[in-house]
């Protein structure tokens, strides 16, 4: 039971209350830019986050991860490099993982999108995060939600028979080993160095599930 | 990011008429075009979203090769059974290649026009041709262990990214493409990327406005395929040398080499020595090349890339 004495924010809460602020002490600017030619320009996307559909009008700029967590507060998804280069937001959209801070909030138009949200949450938790927990598969825990995300759609990418770059006969199904788990999650970075954790979570996982 | 306005194209002619707007640009994966408009060297007043155009096919060519959708994704491409049995040397240049989240979303036409990377062209305070044409270029005389050696000019030194477009070189591939008048072609994929000349801006043979909707591949020539990529670490990384082979029996074969010029290097006549061994191929290769002290490895890199892939066709 937590105490009922202290208020109780989470730290998800603060960081979305941080998102509003931001944005309130944004929109001067944004009033300044629509005197220009550079004004942004709105349009709408209606989309099913973690099962639930959802509309917003968004300024065209705006990448599927920020639409995600500063205009539907779901935060676990993490903007680390913001260029596709270190894996933090990977999402699943349709099935398959992306980077969704490479990819436009109004060209997911009637997609399906799962987040970390989405896969399960602390009373119930996906059997790769629970997996990650168990094996330590993290220090900071910044890079975690988009390397489960990963993790997930790596093991269903095996399971569909993609081959990989150490998939040895591109001709047979590719198994689940070491080897072929490091090449699959390597858009994946974690600067604490949490990898062999990483592989021994989804190798559980994998054993589990065959 | 400047701002844009955004409009999703049902159809080939509807593309076309978009494209004539102003400022007008096609976006499909969007990997590469989004990273650089975040970065403002790309600026797009208009983006066209060609991905309900239904080109994500690949089917047959009644001549027995592979006509590959604009909007095939890198995965599914790498993946596809005929691909990986015929074309071996295509599903492992692309597997070689960016990440799984990346190669789940980049096309098979955007990965053909994909921008370098050269570390100029992205650090938007140097000077730089490709993305100020006249402004110089801060690689010449700058830090270029990863920069060309081959086809080189005065005005750029960049290498082109790609791992896919080096196996399509070795292949054979031909670019199918519709103009804004409607008018269609095909452009050998020999033909397709320029070398910089006085000109590093422009990167393709492509006129604007004109919409890549496919890429063929000849048919199936036999033959042991290998795509050996040498890069800094084991996996997401690009090429400072790669190289795409098919070898046959008699020890014949086609060789382009990636992470050495402004585009996919081959040399026909080269391929005539792959029988003496891969030092007479390098030479003639990597003739009139010109390095600098920091890439002069590349030529040593491509002969002994070259000797492993040779042994391991024999092995």
């Amino acid at each position: 039971m937590p105490p009922i004495e202290t208020p109780s924010i989470s730290r998800r809460c603060l960081v979305a209350a941080g998102a509003a602020s931001a944005a309130a002490t944004a929109s001067p600017l944004a009033a300044t830019a629509a005197s220009n030619a550079d004004a942004p320009v709105l349009a709408k996307v209606s989309f099913e986050i973690n099962g639930k559909p959802q509309t917003l009008e968004l300024d065209t700029r705006t990448t599927l991860l920020d639409a995600l967590r500063e205009h539907l507060k779901l935060t676990g998804t993490k903007k680390g490099c913001d260029h596709g280069q270190c894996g933090a937001c990977t999402v699943i959209v349709e099935g398959r993982r992306i980077n969704s801070c490479l990819s436009l909030a109004v060209m997911h138009e009637g997609d399906r999108v799962t987040t970390i949200e989405g896969l399960g949450a602390p009373d119930r938790l996906h059997p790769m995060q629970a997996a990650f927990v168990k094996h330590d598969g993290y220090q900071c825990g910044y890079c975690t939600p988009g390397q489960i995300c990963s993790a997930v759609a790596v093991l269903d990418e095996i399971k569909a028979g993609i081959p990989s770059h150490v998939s040895a006969d591109l001709t047979a199904s590719p198994e689940v080993s070491g080897e072929e788990l490091r090449e699959r999650m390597s858009g994946n970075i974690c600067r604490c160095g949490a990898y062999s954790n990483i592989v021994e979570a989804i190798t559980e996982v994998a054993g589990r599930t065959a | 990011m400047k701002a844009f306005t955004y409009e999703r194209v049902r159809s080939p002619a509807e593309a076309a008429a978009a494209a004539r707007k102003p400022g007008a640009k096609f976006i499909a994966g969007g990997t590469n075009l989004l990273d650089l408009m975040k970065l403002q060297i790309e600026t797009p007043r208009h983006l066209i979203d060609v991905n309900g155009l239904a080109l994500d096919k690949i089917d047959k060519t009644p001549d027995g090769g592979l006509r590959i959708g604009a909007l095939v994704r890198n995965t599914d491409l790498a993946a596809d059974k005929r691909v990986r049995r015929d074309y071996a040397v295509l599903s492992r240049a692309l597997l070689a290649g960016a990440s799984g989240q990346l190669r789940n979303k980049a096309t098979t036409a955007g990965n053909l026009l994909q921008r370098t990377r050269c570390p100029y062209f992205y650090d938007t305070n140097m000077p730089c041709n490709k993305r100020m044409p006249g402004a110089g270029c801060s690689a010449i005389g700058g830090f270029t262990r990863s920069h060309a050696v081959l086809g080189t000019s005065e005005a750029c030194i960049a290498t082109h990214p790609s791992d896919m477009a080096v196996a399509m070189r070795a292949l054979g591939a031909e670019v199918e493409t519709v103009k804004p008048d409607g008018a269609v072609r095909t452009i050998p994929i020999a033909d397709f990327h320029r070398l910089p000349g006085a000109t590093p801006h422009l990167e393709t043979a492509l006129a604007p406005g004109e919409l890549i909707t496919a890429v063929t591949l000849p048919k199936p020539i036999g033959g042991v395929h290998i795509y050996q990529k040498v890069r800094d670490r084991a996996s997401y990384a690009f090429a400072l040398v790669s190289v795409a082979a098919i070898v046959q029996r008699d020890g014949s074969g086609r060789v382009a080499v990636g992470g050495v010029a402004h585009k996919p290097w081959r040399v026909e006549a080269a391929e005539a020595q792959l029988r003496r061994g891969a030092k007479p191929t390098a030479d003639l290769l990597l003739s009139g090349a010109k390095t600098t002290p920091d890439n002069a490895y590349k030529l040593t890199l491509v002969e002994r890339t070259l000797g492993a892939v040779l042994a391991q066709a024999r092995a």
